[in-house]
């Protein structure tokens, strides 16, 4: 799997653990706008640091935050090289 | 109680069965006990029988006793030395003896050996009649004179030359060091009277304890056990809760007292129908409803009570309703425990209450009305306050503050779980998730569907920052040295 299809899954999953109705999702879908809130979005790292082996929110030299979804996924991919 | 009603009575541990009327004229502590009187003595006995028999003589002669904790951390030894101004100490005397600097280093052991040189320690027949103070030279400081409670009590110790005669019982000052979460224990101050506080005498009941008697948990058993009729049970140092429930069923104990998390385990063994309890009594911990309602169904014919009590507020009250939490209505209660809640914690005021603290930079330990602070938090819903959790046990979520006792009991109510623990998940986005352990019932098997039905139904229980993020199965749940479930680490 993919790091995209592995955080793409993830997001699906939490959004509907937590009850939130998703915005399709698209690379230039801003986060604030997906549907999910912080707790999905804090429950979505957490996941993915399980899944993946990687935290790129907790890394020094990651000081950018993401506003988007492709964001996120090229955050992820950075972090995984 | 009058002193000498061992009558047959034994303290049984697993290793151990040490009757009570021995103490007529036996002791543990060797040649060296009438050496001990009058000091302040650290009890540092691994072995609770022991630890039981030196308790029994060391209360009326000692000046202090300082209940160091079983498994206690000997480099703490000496800061509990000094601030408890300990000049003895009592060993295992199957051990070598610990590096302290003390004036005394007394041994303790089992069998009881005989008494050197006590021609007849017999309190009850000797001198009776003859006038008062004879038997009861209590330190003027005491706030409510009461008699020796240990039975056969041969802590008694004649004066010196100038009191030829006289036999001195001292108030002896029980010193528990509380089991802080944080920073070095704190040492409690009690007396006989402040621990016996809350007893009726209740005859013909045979108790026993999970916990260790060096907690107060424990304490409170042991002595209502001294006090009573019957003998007692506790538990052999790394006995499984199987071996132990065979061995109280044995010995027809009825009276069992533990935390929730011992009664869980109970819940779990295959043995628990070896005891048929008229007490099941639950105390250290909060009792959720699923833990009261599962030990009323395992156990019809008892009553099943939760205890509300710790070691500086004392014995505070018992519910025997079989619900979680206690009456709103006990608050305003004119009864023997006066409670007040500040900021959300409860407040406890009562004969038990701890005396003060004591040590380098020790706190006050009662506010300015008497009353001591619990740091549990509680929370009126109804006609019922339900405990929520510690304070400064709270996990926050992104600014909200949820306790892990109040999700446990969410986890806890679903018909498949047996027990549970939350705890805290860093988090780069809300500084912490809610995350839990769950054992479940013998039985169930997890699987994936199982751990989405539980998180599912904790979301309509809780509110959703409150309702844990992630859940794993384990087959235990660590639990600590007194019986409570093992919040770090």
């Amino acid at each position: 799997m993919t790091t995209r299809s592995t955080i793409l899954t993830h997001i699906r999953d939490v959004a509907a653990q937590q009850g939130k109705t998703l915005a399709p999702l698209s690379d230039d879908l801003p986060l604030l706008e997906s549907g999910l809130d912080s707790l999905c979005f804090a429950i979505l790292v957490a996941r993915l640091e399980d899944a993946l082996g990687a935290d790129p929110f907790t890394t020094a030299q990651s000081q950018r935050f993401p506003r988007t979804i492709g964001e996120l996924i090229a955050l992820y991919d950075e972090a995984l090289v | 109680m009058e002193a000498g009603a061992g009558l047959g009575r034994r303290i049984a541990t697993r290793d151990w069965r040490v009757s009570l009327d021995d103490f007529a004229g036996a002791t543990s502590l060797g040649a060296r006990r009438p050496r001990l009187a009058g000091r302040s003595v650290v009890l540092a006995v691994g072995d609770m029988a022991k630890a039981a028999a030196a308790l029994i003589e060391l209360d009326g002669l000692a000046r202090r006793i300082v209940l160091s904790p079983p498994a206690f951390d000997m480099r703490g030894l000496d800061a509990l030395v000094r601030d408890a101004e300990a000049d003895a100490l009592v060993y295992d005397g199957d051990d070598a003896a610990p590096p302290a600097r003390l004036d005394l280093l007394a041994p303790c052991g089992l069998p009881l050996e005989p008494l050197a040189s006590s021609p007849s320690p017999r309190l009850r027949g000797e001198g009776r009649g003859e006038g008062p103070g004879r038997f009861h030279d209590i330190a003027a400081n005491h706030p409510a004179p009461h008699p020796n409670l240990l039975p056969a009590n041969a802590s008694v110790w004649r004066g010196t030359s100038g009191e030829k005669g006289r036999i001195r019982r001292l108030a002896t000052e029980w010193v528990m060091p509380t089991s802080g979460t944080s920073g070095p224990p704190k040492m409690v101050v009690h007396t006989l009277a402040t621990l016996t506080g809350a007893f009726r005498p209740a005859p013909g009941q045979a108790w026993a304890t999970f916990y260790d008697i060096r907690r107060y948990g424990g304490l409170q058993i042991f002595l209502r056990a001294l006090a009573g009729t019957e003998s007692l049970t506790l538990s052999g140092a790394g006995e499984s809760v199987e071996a132990f429930l065979i061995r109280l069923g044995e010995a027809g104990a009825k009276h069992i007292s533990g935390t929730p998390s011992h009664w869980r385990k109970v819940l779990m063994s295959a043995q628990a129908r070896r005891i048929e309890p008229e007490t099941v009594r639950l105390s250290g911990e909060i009792a959720d409803d699923a833990v009261l309602a599962a030990l009323r169904a395992l156990y019809p014919s008892a009553r099943v009570e939760h205890a509300y009590a710790s070691t500086e507020a004392g014995v505070a009250f018992a519910v025997g309703d079989g619900r979680a939490g206690f009456p709103a209505a006990l608050i305003d209660e004119v009864g023997d425990a006066a409670m007040k809640i500040v900021d959300g914690s409860l407040r406890i005021r009562s004969n038990r209450t701890a005396l003060r603290y004591i040590g380098s930079d020790a706190p006050p330990l009662r506010d300015a009305e008497g009353f001591v602070d619990s740091g549990d938090i509680v929370e009126r819903r109804g006609d019922r306050y339900r405990f929520v959790g510690r304070r400064g046990g709270i996990i926050n979520v992104g600014g909200a503050k949820i306790h892990p006792e109040e999700v446990e009991a969410a986890l806890n109510a679903h018909a498949a779980v047996r027990a549970s623990r939350v705890f805290a998940r860093p988090s780069p986005i809300t500084g912490a998730l809610v995350a839990a352990e769950v054992v479940l019932r013998e039985g169930v098997a997890a699987n994936d569907d199982l751990s989405r039905e539980i998180l599912t139904s904790c979301r309509a229980a809780l509110p959703a920052h409150k309702a844990p993020s992630f859940l794993r199965f384990v087959a235990d749940l660590p639990v600590t040295d007194g019986g409570k479930l093992a919040r770090h680490g």
